[in-house]
Protein backbone atom coordinates (compact mmCIF):
# COMPACT_ATOMS: atom_id res chain seq x y z
CA UNK A 1 0.00 0.00 0.00
CA UNK A 2 2.62 2.54 1.00
CA UNK A 3 4.99 3.58 -1.77
CA UNK A 4 7.98 3.81 0.52
CA UNK A 5 8.94 3.14 4.12
CA UNK A 6 9.17 6.26 6.20
CA UNK A 7 12.20 6.37 8.43
CA UNK A 8 12.30 10.08 9.24
CA UNK A 9 10.31 13.28 8.91
CA UNK A 10 12.38 16.45 8.97
CA UNK A 11 11.13 19.96 9.66
CA UNK A 12 13.25 22.74 8.16
CA UNK A 13 12.92 26.22 9.70
CA UNK A 14 10.61 28.94 8.44
CA UNK A 15 10.11 32.39 9.83
CA UNK A 16 8.46 34.02 12.85
CA UNK A 17 5.65 36.58 12.49
CA UNK A 18 8.23 39.39 12.58
CA UNK A 19 10.00 37.80 9.60
CA UNK A 20 13.06 36.54 11.49
CA UNK A 21 14.30 33.03 10.77
CA UNK A 22 13.49 30.29 13.27
CA UNK A 23 16.32 29.38 15.61
CA UNK A 24 16.83 25.71 14.78
CA UNK A 25 18.66 23.84 12.06
CA UNK A 26 16.21 20.99 11.67
CA UNK A 27 13.86 18.84 13.73
CA UNK A 28 13.98 15.15 12.90
CA UNK A 29 11.18 12.79 13.90
CA UNK A 30 11.58 8.99 14.08
CA UNK A 31 9.14 6.13 14.72
CA UNK A 32 8.25 5.91 18.41
CA UNK A 33 9.08 9.57 19.13
CA UNK A 34 6.77 11.40 21.52
CA UNK A 35 7.01 15.13 20.95
CA UNK A 36 4.88 17.75 22.66
CA UNK A 37 4.33 21.27 21.38
CA UNK A 38 3.69 23.90 24.00
CA UNK A 39 3.33 27.68 24.11
CA UNK A 40 0.77 30.40 24.68
CA UNK A 41 -2.45 30.58 22.67
CA UNK A 42 -1.74 32.03 19.23
CA UNK A 43 1.96 31.16 19.35
CA UNK A 44 1.79 28.93 16.27
CA UNK A 45 1.39 25.44 17.75
CA UNK A 46 -1.41 24.36 15.45
CA UNK A 47 0.31 25.94 12.44
CA UNK A 48 3.39 23.82 13.24
CA UNK A 49 1.54 20.51 13.06
CA UNK A 50 -0.50 21.72 10.09
CA UNK A 51 2.77 22.31 8.22
CA UNK A 52 3.70 18.68 8.81
CA UNK A 53 0.25 17.51 7.81
CA UNK A 54 0.28 19.26 4.43
CA UNK A 55 4.01 18.56 3.78
CA UNK A 56 4.67 22.28 3.61
CA UNK A 57 7.09 23.20 0.87
CA UNK A 58 7.69 26.85 1.62
CA UNK A 59 4.05 27.38 0.56
CA UNK A 60 2.43 28.09 3.92
CA UNK A 61 2.48 31.29 5.97
CA UNK A 62 5.31 29.94 8.13
CA UNK A 63 7.63 29.21 5.20
CA UNK A 64 8.65 25.84 6.67
CA UNK A 65 9.62 22.83 4.56
CA UNK A 66 8.92 19.21 5.47
CA UNK A 67 11.12 16.38 4.18
CA UNK A 68 10.44 12.65 4.22
CA UNK A 69 13.54 10.47 4.58
CA UNK A 70 15.56 13.64 3.98
CA UNK A 71 13.95 14.44 0.64
CA UNK A 72 10.96 16.34 -0.73
CA UNK A 73 8.17 13.75 -0.60
CA UNK A 74 6.80 12.37 -3.88
CA UNK A 75 3.66 14.09 -5.23
CA UNK A 76 1.42 11.08 -4.76
CA UNK A 77 2.24 10.89 -1.04
CA UNK A 78 1.31 14.55 -0.65
CA UNK A 79 -1.78 14.45 -2.84
CA UNK A 80 -3.52 11.17 -2.13
CA UNK A 81 -4.72 11.06 1.48
CA UNK A 82 -4.93 7.27 1.29
CA UNK A 83 -1.16 7.19 0.67
CA UNK A 84 -0.41 9.76 3.32
CA UNK A 85 1.64 8.48 6.25
CA UNK A 86 0.20 11.14 8.57
CA UNK A 87 -3.08 11.36 10.44
CA UNK A 88 -4.06 14.63 12.09
CA UNK A 89 -6.68 14.76 14.82
CA UNK A 90 -7.77 18.39 14.89
CA UNK A 91 -9.21 20.49 17.68
CA UNK A 92 -12.60 20.18 16.02
CA UNK A 93 -14.67 17.78 18.01
CA UNK A 94 -17.47 17.55 15.50
CA UNK A 95 -17.53 15.27 12.53
CA UNK A 96 -19.36 16.63 9.51
CA UNK A 97 -19.80 13.36 7.64
CA UNK A 98 -23.49 12.62 7.27
CA UNK A 99 -23.11 8.87 7.89
CA UNK A 100 -23.33 6.35 10.70
CA UNK A 101 -20.12 5.32 12.47
CA UNK A 102 -20.21 1.96 10.71
CA UNK A 103 -20.81 3.46 7.24
CA UNK A 104 -18.08 6.02 7.81
CA UNK A 105 -15.50 3.41 8.83
CA UNK A 106 -16.53 1.06 6.04
CA UNK A 107 -16.07 3.83 3.54
CA UNK A 108 -12.66 4.67 4.97
CA UNK A 109 -11.65 0.99 4.90
CA UNK A 110 -12.77 0.91 1.26
CA UNK A 111 -10.81 4.09 0.46
CA UNK A 112 -7.73 2.41 1.92
CA UNK A 113 -8.41 -0.77 -0.09
CA UNK A 114 -8.19 -2.90 3.06
CA UNK A 115 -9.70 -6.35 2.46
CA UNK A 116 -10.24 -7.00 6.17
CA UNK A 117 -13.90 -7.39 7.12
CA UNK A 118 -13.39 -7.08 10.87
CA UNK A 119 -11.54 -3.79 10.71
CA UNK A 120 -14.64 -1.70 11.38
CA UNK A 121 -15.54 -3.59 14.56
CA UNK A 122 -11.90 -3.53 15.75
CA UNK A 123 -11.75 0.21 15.26
CA UNK A 124 -14.91 0.79 17.29
CA UNK A 125 -13.58 -1.50 20.05
CA UNK A 126 -10.29 0.43 20.17
CA UNK A 127 -12.16 3.75 20.26
CA UNK A 128 -14.13 2.49 23.25
CA UNK A 129 -10.84 2.02 25.13
CA UNK A 130 -10.30 5.77 24.80
CA UNK A 131 -13.69 7.00 25.93
CA UNK A 132 -16.11 6.22 28.72
CA UNK A 133 -19.12 7.09 26.56
CA UNK A 134 -19.76 3.96 24.55
CA UNK A 135 -19.64 4.29 20.74
CA UNK A 136 -21.88 2.01 18.67
CA UNK A 137 -21.79 1.37 14.93
CA UNK A 138 -25.30 2.59 14.27
CA UNK A 139 -24.72 6.01 15.86
CA UNK A 140 -24.55 8.94 13.47
CA UNK A 141 -21.13 10.60 13.17
CA UNK A 142 -22.71 14.03 13.64
CA UNK A 143 -24.32 12.99 16.92
CA UNK A 144 -21.08 11.84 18.62
CA UNK A 145 -19.83 13.92 21.54
CA UNK A 146 -16.46 15.63 21.40
CA UNK A 147 -14.82 12.81 23.35
CA UNK A 148 -16.39 10.12 21.20
CA UNK A 149 -15.41 11.85 17.96
CA UNK A 150 -11.78 12.20 18.97
CA UNK A 151 -11.61 8.69 20.34
CA UNK A 152 -13.01 7.31 17.11
CA UNK A 153 -10.71 9.38 14.90
CA UNK A 154 -7.63 8.35 16.90
CA UNK A 155 -8.69 4.70 16.71
CA UNK A 156 -9.27 5.17 12.98
CA UNK A 157 -5.78 6.66 12.58
CA UNK A 158 -4.28 3.61 14.29
CA UNK A 159 -6.47 0.81 12.93
CA UNK A 160 -7.59 2.01 9.49
CA UNK A 161 -5.07 4.59 8.26
CA UNK A 162 -2.21 2.72 9.94
CA UNK A 163 -0.45 6.08 9.75
CA UNK A 164 3.05 5.89 11.21
CA UNK A 165 2.86 9.56 12.23
CA UNK A 166 0.00 10.88 14.34
CA UNK A 167 -0.60 14.56 15.06
CA UNK A 168 -2.89 15.40 17.96
CA UNK A 169 -4.15 18.92 18.53
CA UNK A 170 -5.14 19.44 22.18
CA UNK A 171 -6.43 15.93 22.54
CA UNK A 172 -7.03 16.39 26.26
CA UNK A 173 -9.85 18.87 25.74
CA UNK A 174 -12.18 16.23 24.32
CA UNK A 175 -12.89 14.36 27.54
CA UNK A 176 -10.99 11.16 26.70
CA UNK A 177 -8.65 8.81 28.59
CA UNK A 178 -5.47 10.53 27.47
CA UNK A 179 -3.08 8.04 29.11
CA UNK A 180 -4.80 5.15 27.29
CA UNK A 181 -4.39 7.02 24.02
CA UNK A 182 -0.69 7.70 24.61
CA UNK A 183 -0.11 4.12 25.77
CA UNK A 184 -1.83 2.70 22.69
CA UNK A 185 0.13 4.96 20.34
CA UNK A 186 3.38 4.02 22.10
CA UNK A 187 2.52 0.34 21.87
CA UNK A 188 1.99 0.70 18.12
CA UNK A 189 5.37 2.47 17.72
CA UNK A 190 3.79 5.62 16.28
CA UNK A 191 5.68 8.87 16.00
CA UNK A 192 3.37 11.24 17.88
CA UNK A 193 3.38 15.03 17.94
CA UNK A 194 0.84 16.61 20.20
CA UNK A 195 -0.12 20.18 20.90
CA UNK A 196 -1.00 20.38 24.57
CA UNK A 197 -1.65 22.60 27.55
CA UNK A 198 -1.79 19.58 29.85
CA UNK A 199 1.19 19.28 32.23
CA UNK A 200 1.01 15.49 32.39
CA UNK A 201 0.94 15.02 28.61
CA UNK A 202 3.71 17.58 28.15
CA UNK A 203 5.92 15.72 30.61
CA UNK A 204 5.16 12.33 29.05
CA UNK A 205 6.93 13.40 25.85
CA UNK A 206 10.62 12.86 25.11
CA UNK A 207 11.01 16.26 23.49
CA UNK A 208 9.14 19.51 24.05
CA UNK A 209 8.96 22.13 21.32
CA UNK A 210 8.30 25.60 22.73
CA UNK A 211 6.51 28.04 20.41
CA UNK A 212 6.39 31.83 20.50
CA UNK A 213 5.26 34.46 17.95
CA UNK A 214 4.66 31.89 15.25
CA UNK A 215 8.12 30.35 15.59
CA UNK A 216 9.89 27.52 17.39
CA UNK A 217 11.63 29.26 20.29
CA UNK A 218 13.41 26.28 21.81
CA UNK A 219 13.44 22.49 21.92
CA UNK A 220 13.71 20.94 25.37
CA UNK A 221 15.03 17.43 25.94
CA UNK A 222 14.49 16.68 29.63
CA UNK A 223 16.26 13.27 29.47
CA UNK A 224 14.89 12.15 32.80
CA UNK A 225 15.55 15.39 34.67
CA UNK A 226 11.80 15.93 35.12
CA UNK A 227 11.21 12.46 36.50
CA UNK A 228 10.45 13.56 40.05
CA UNK A 229 7.98 16.25 39.09
CA UNK A 230 6.38 13.88 36.57
CA UNK A 231 5.62 11.39 39.36
CA UNK A 232 4.01 14.17 41.39
CA UNK A 233 1.95 15.50 38.45
CA UNK A 234 0.83 11.98 37.65
CA UNK A 235 -0.50 11.59 41.22
CA UNK A 236 -2.24 14.96 41.06
CA UNK A 237 -3.75 14.12 37.70
CA UNK A 238 -5.03 10.79 39.01
CA UNK A 239 -6.56 12.58 41.97
CA UNK A 240 -8.25 15.14 39.72
CA UNK A 241 -9.56 12.39 37.44
CA UNK A 242 -11.10 10.53 40.37
CA UNK A 243 -12.72 13.71 41.65
CA UNK A 244 -13.96 14.55 38.17
CA UNK A 245 -15.63 11.14 37.88
CA UNK A 246 -17.30 11.57 41.28
CA UNK A 247 -18.65 14.99 40.31
CA UNK A 248 -19.85 13.61 36.99
CA UNK A 249 -21.56 10.77 38.80
CA UNK A 250 -23.52 13.31 40.82
CA UNK A 251 -21.75 12.80 44.16
CA UNK A 252 -21.45 15.48 46.82
CA UNK A 253 -17.81 15.70 47.92
CA UNK A 254 -18.50 16.58 51.56
CA UNK A 255 -16.64 13.72 53.31
CA UNK A 256 -13.01 13.40 54.30
CA UNK A 257 -10.58 15.04 51.91
CA UNK A 258 -9.05 12.01 50.18
CA UNK A 259 -5.30 11.66 49.99
CA UNK A 260 -3.61 11.85 46.59
CA UNK B 1 -4.48 32.66 -24.18
CA UNK B 2 -5.58 29.98 -21.70
CA UNK B 3 -9.23 29.66 -20.68
CA UNK B 4 -10.09 28.57 -17.11
CA UNK B 5 -13.73 27.88 -16.27
CA UNK B 6 -14.73 27.69 -12.60
CA UNK B 7 -17.93 26.15 -11.30
CA UNK B 8 -19.03 25.07 -7.86
CA UNK B 9 -21.76 25.75 -5.32
CA UNK B 10 -22.07 29.06 -3.48
CA UNK B 11 -19.60 29.54 -0.60
CA UNK B 12 -17.40 26.65 -1.74
CA UNK B 13 -14.49 29.05 -2.11
CA UNK B 14 -14.30 29.61 -5.89
CA UNK B 15 -13.15 33.20 -5.50
CA UNK B 16 -10.64 32.27 -2.78
CA UNK B 17 -9.05 29.75 -5.16
CA UNK B 18 -9.07 32.29 -8.02
CA UNK B 19 -7.44 34.86 -5.74
CA UNK B 20 -4.58 32.39 -5.09
CA UNK B 21 -4.18 31.79 -8.82
CA UNK B 22 -3.91 35.51 -9.52
CA UNK B 23 -1.53 35.97 -6.59
CA UNK B 24 0.75 33.18 -7.74
CA UNK B 25 0.56 33.50 -11.53
CA UNK B 26 0.13 37.24 -12.19
CA UNK B 27 3.90 37.55 -12.55
CA UNK B 28 3.92 35.02 -15.40
CA UNK B 29 0.66 35.82 -17.20
CA UNK B 30 -1.59 38.81 -17.78
CA UNK B 31 -4.87 37.67 -16.23
CA UNK B 32 -8.40 38.81 -17.10
CA UNK B 33 -11.47 37.85 -15.05
CA UNK B 34 -15.18 37.52 -15.79
CA UNK B 35 -17.82 36.83 -13.12
CA UNK B 36 -21.30 35.69 -14.03
CA UNK B 37 -24.01 36.15 -11.45
CA UNK B 38 -27.72 36.71 -11.09
CA UNK B 39 -28.45 39.97 -9.29
CA UNK B 40 -25.33 41.14 -7.46
CA UNK B 41 -21.64 40.28 -7.59
CA UNK B 42 -18.60 42.02 -6.18
CA UNK B 43 -15.77 39.70 -7.20
CA UNK B 44 -14.81 41.77 -10.25
CA UNK B 45 -14.43 44.97 -8.25
CA UNK B 46 -12.59 43.23 -5.44
CA UNK B 47 -10.11 41.39 -7.67
CA UNK B 48 -9.56 44.45 -9.82
CA UNK B 49 -8.86 46.61 -6.77
CA UNK B 50 -6.65 44.00 -5.12
CA UNK B 51 -4.55 42.96 -8.09
CA UNK B 52 -5.11 45.67 -10.69
CA UNK B 53 -6.28 43.16 -13.30
CA UNK B 54 -9.00 43.77 -15.90
CA UNK B 55 -12.21 42.29 -14.49
CA UNK B 56 -15.87 42.50 -15.37
CA UNK B 57 -19.22 40.90 -14.62
CA UNK B 58 -22.45 39.98 -16.33
CA UNK B 59 -25.80 39.83 -14.57
CA UNK B 60 -28.14 37.21 -15.89
CA UNK B 61 -31.23 38.75 -14.33
CA UNK B 62 -34.24 36.59 -15.13
CA UNK B 63 -32.33 34.14 -17.31
CA UNK B 64 -30.36 31.09 -16.12
CA UNK B 65 -26.86 32.34 -15.21
CA UNK B 66 -25.14 29.39 -16.83
CA UNK B 67 -27.09 29.98 -20.02
CA UNK B 68 -25.97 33.59 -19.88
CA UNK B 69 -22.38 32.53 -19.30
CA UNK B 70 -22.39 30.39 -22.41
CA UNK B 71 -23.99 33.13 -24.50
CA UNK B 72 -21.39 35.74 -23.52
CA UNK B 73 -18.31 33.48 -23.48
CA UNK B 74 -17.32 34.08 -27.10
CA UNK B 75 -17.46 37.86 -26.56
CA UNK B 76 -15.48 37.47 -23.35
CA UNK B 77 -12.69 35.62 -25.17
CA UNK B 78 -12.45 38.47 -27.70
CA UNK B 79 -12.44 41.04 -24.89
CA UNK B 80 -9.62 39.30 -23.02
CA UNK B 81 -7.68 38.65 -26.23
CA UNK B 82 -7.86 42.32 -27.21
CA UNK B 83 -6.42 43.18 -23.79
CA UNK B 84 -3.51 40.84 -24.48
CA UNK B 85 -4.42 38.51 -21.62
CA UNK B 86 -2.53 35.24 -21.18
CA UNK B 87 -5.27 33.73 -19.00
CA UNK B 88 -9.02 34.37 -18.95
CA UNK B 89 -10.73 33.15 -15.78
CA UNK B 90 -14.51 32.74 -15.92
CA UNK B 91 -16.36 32.19 -12.63
CA UNK B 92 -19.90 30.83 -12.77
CA UNK B 93 -22.67 31.96 -10.45
CA UNK B 94 -22.62 28.54 -8.81
CA UNK B 95 -26.36 28.33 -8.32
CA UNK B 96 -27.35 25.34 -10.39
CA UNK B 97 -25.69 22.18 -9.12
CA UNK B 98 -26.52 20.39 -12.34
CA UNK B 99 -24.66 22.92 -14.44
CA UNK B 100 -21.56 22.03 -16.38
CA UNK B 101 -20.24 25.21 -17.96
CA UNK B 102 -16.94 23.62 -19.08
CA UNK B 103 -15.96 23.84 -22.71
CA UNK B 104 -13.40 22.35 -25.02
CA UNK B 105 -10.04 24.20 -25.22
CA UNK B 106 -10.27 25.12 -21.53
CA UNK B 107 -9.38 23.87 -18.06
CA UNK B 108 -12.61 23.03 -16.22
CA UNK B 109 -12.30 23.43 -12.46
CA UNK B 110 -14.99 22.51 -9.95
CA UNK B 111 -14.58 23.89 -6.44
CA UNK B 112 -16.15 21.81 -3.67
CA UNK B 113 -16.27 22.47 0.04
CA UNK B 114 -15.14 19.61 2.26
CA UNK B 115 -17.72 20.67 4.82
CA UNK B 116 -20.60 20.48 2.34
CA UNK B 117 -21.64 17.00 3.45
CA UNK B 118 -20.53 13.52 2.45
CA UNK B 119 -23.21 13.21 -0.20
CA UNK B 120 -22.63 16.58 -1.86
CA UNK B 121 -20.40 15.13 -4.63
CA UNK B 122 -23.22 12.75 -5.57
CA UNK B 123 -25.71 15.60 -5.76
CA UNK B 124 -23.60 17.57 -8.21
CA UNK B 125 -22.23 14.65 -10.17
CA UNK B 126 -22.24 16.19 -13.67
CA UNK B 127 -20.48 19.32 -12.45
CA UNK B 128 -17.66 17.12 -11.12
CA UNK B 129 -17.64 14.42 -13.77
CA UNK B 130 -17.01 16.82 -16.67
CA UNK B 131 -14.36 18.89 -14.87
CA UNK B 132 -10.62 18.36 -15.29
CA UNK B 133 -9.77 19.33 -11.73
CA UNK B 134 -11.78 19.14 -8.50
CA UNK B 135 -10.44 21.52 -5.87
CA UNK B 136 -11.67 20.52 -2.40
CA UNK B 137 -11.55 23.50 -0.05
CA UNK B 138 -11.75 23.92 3.74
CA UNK B 139 -9.89 20.67 4.36
CA UNK B 140 -8.39 22.26 7.45
CA UNK B 141 -11.82 21.90 9.09
CA UNK B 142 -12.11 18.13 8.74
CA UNK B 143 -10.16 15.12 9.94
CA UNK B 144 -7.84 12.97 7.89
CA UNK B 145 -10.41 10.16 7.83
CA UNK B 146 -13.15 12.53 6.62
CA UNK B 147 -10.86 13.79 3.86
CA UNK B 148 -10.36 10.27 2.59
CA UNK B 149 -14.06 9.50 2.75
CA UNK B 150 -14.90 12.71 0.89
CA UNK B 151 -12.30 11.91 -1.76
CA UNK B 152 -13.80 8.45 -2.16
CA UNK B 153 -17.20 10.07 -2.82
CA UNK B 154 -15.71 12.34 -5.48
CA UNK B 155 -14.06 9.27 -7.04
CA UNK B 156 -17.45 7.56 -7.21
CA UNK B 157 -18.75 10.17 -9.64
CA UNK B 158 -15.48 10.99 -11.37
CA UNK B 159 -12.84 8.26 -11.15
CA UNK B 160 -10.27 10.22 -13.14
CA UNK B 161 -10.76 13.81 -12.06
CA UNK B 162 -7.61 15.41 -10.63
CA UNK B 163 -8.43 16.07 -6.94
CA UNK B 164 -6.56 18.88 -5.19
CA UNK B 165 -7.17 19.49 -1.49
CA UNK B 166 -6.59 22.92 -0.07
CA UNK B 167 -7.22 25.48 2.56
CA UNK B 168 -7.75 28.14 -0.09
CA UNK B 169 -7.38 31.05 2.32
CA UNK B 170 -3.84 29.89 3.12
CA UNK B 171 -3.22 28.42 -0.33
CA UNK B 172 -1.88 25.08 0.92
CA UNK B 173 -1.67 22.35 -1.71
CA UNK B 174 -2.46 24.69 -4.61
CA UNK B 175 0.97 24.25 -6.17
CA UNK B 176 -0.59 21.29 -7.98
CA UNK B 177 -3.34 23.49 -9.43
CA UNK B 178 -0.73 25.99 -10.65
CA UNK B 179 1.11 23.13 -12.32
CA UNK B 180 -2.11 22.05 -14.08
CA UNK B 181 -2.81 25.63 -15.22
CA UNK B 182 0.70 26.07 -16.63
CA UNK B 183 0.17 22.88 -18.62
CA UNK B 184 -3.15 23.98 -20.18
CA UNK B 185 -2.74 24.64 -23.92
CA UNK B 186 -3.78 28.03 -25.29
CA UNK B 187 -7.05 28.41 -27.16
CA UNK B 188 -6.27 27.59 -30.78
CA UNK B 189 -9.64 28.05 -32.48
CA UNK B 190 -12.07 30.13 -30.43
CA UNK B 191 -14.89 29.70 -32.93
CA UNK B 192 -14.75 25.95 -32.55
CA UNK B 193 -15.19 25.94 -28.75
CA UNK B 194 -18.20 23.88 -27.66
CA UNK B 195 -19.67 22.77 -24.36
CA UNK B 196 -18.40 19.45 -23.03
CA UNK B 197 -21.77 18.27 -21.83
CA UNK B 198 -25.42 19.09 -22.09
CA UNK B 199 -26.29 21.30 -19.15
CA UNK B 200 -29.97 21.67 -18.21
CA UNK B 201 -30.24 25.11 -19.65
CA UNK B 202 -33.91 25.22 -20.62
CA UNK B 203 -35.08 28.76 -20.22
CA UNK B 204 -38.66 28.11 -19.28
CA UNK B 205 -41.35 30.67 -18.61
CA UNK B 206 -40.88 30.27 -14.84
CA UNK B 207 -37.17 31.06 -15.21
CA UNK B 208 -38.22 34.16 -17.09
CA UNK B 209 -40.39 35.41 -14.26
CA UNK B 210 -43.92 34.21 -15.01
CA UNK B 211 -45.32 33.40 -11.57
CA UNK B 212 -48.58 31.54 -12.13
CA UNK B 213 -48.60 27.99 -10.85
CA UNK B 214 -49.70 25.07 -13.02
CA UNK B 215 -48.30 23.94 -16.35
CA UNK B 216 -51.42 25.25 -18.08
CA UNK B 217 -50.00 28.77 -17.74
CA UNK B 218 -46.54 28.01 -19.09
CA UNK B 219 -44.66 27.36 -22.31
CA UNK B 220 -41.48 25.55 -23.18
CA UNK B 221 -40.58 22.34 -21.39
CA UNK B 222 -43.44 21.36 -19.10
CA UNK B 223 -44.27 18.58 -16.66
CA UNK B 224 -47.62 17.35 -15.42
CA UNK B 225 -48.16 15.46 -12.20
CA UNK B 226 -49.31 12.27 -13.87
CA UNK B 227 -46.94 12.01 -16.81
CA UNK B 228 -43.31 11.00 -16.38
CA UNK B 229 -42.42 12.50 -19.76
CA UNK B 230 -41.71 16.13 -20.48
CA UNK B 231 -44.26 18.01 -22.49
CA UNK B 232 -43.20 20.64 -25.02
CA UNK B 233 -45.39 23.57 -25.87
CA UNK B 234 -44.61 26.67 -27.91
CA UNK B 235 -46.36 29.97 -27.54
Amino acid sequence: MKPLTITTITVLPGKARDGSREAFEEITIHAGDMISIVGPTGSGKTAFINDIEVFACNDTVTGRTILVNGEVPPDEMVRDPAKKPIALITQNTKCLADLTVKEFLEMHVKARRIPDENRTAETIALANEFTGEKIRGEMRMTSLSGGQTRSLLIADAVAVSSAPIILLDEVESGGIFKENVIASLKKNNKAVLFVTHDPLLALLSDRRIVMRNGAVESILEPEGREKRILARISELDGFLSRMREKIRAGELLDGEVPTL
Amino acid sequence: MKLLIFAGPPSAGKTAVIRQIIRQLAGEYAIAFLKIDVVRAFEDEELSAEFGIPARKVYSGDVCPDHTGILVLRDAISWANDLGAGILIVESAGLCLRCTPYTTQSLGVVVLSAVGGTNSPLKMAPMIALADVAVVTKVDLISQAEKEVFRERVREVAPDVDIIETNAVQGTGLRFLMKAIRAVPDITAPDEIVLRGMPPLAVCTICAGKKEIGWQHHFGILKTLDSADDLYRGE
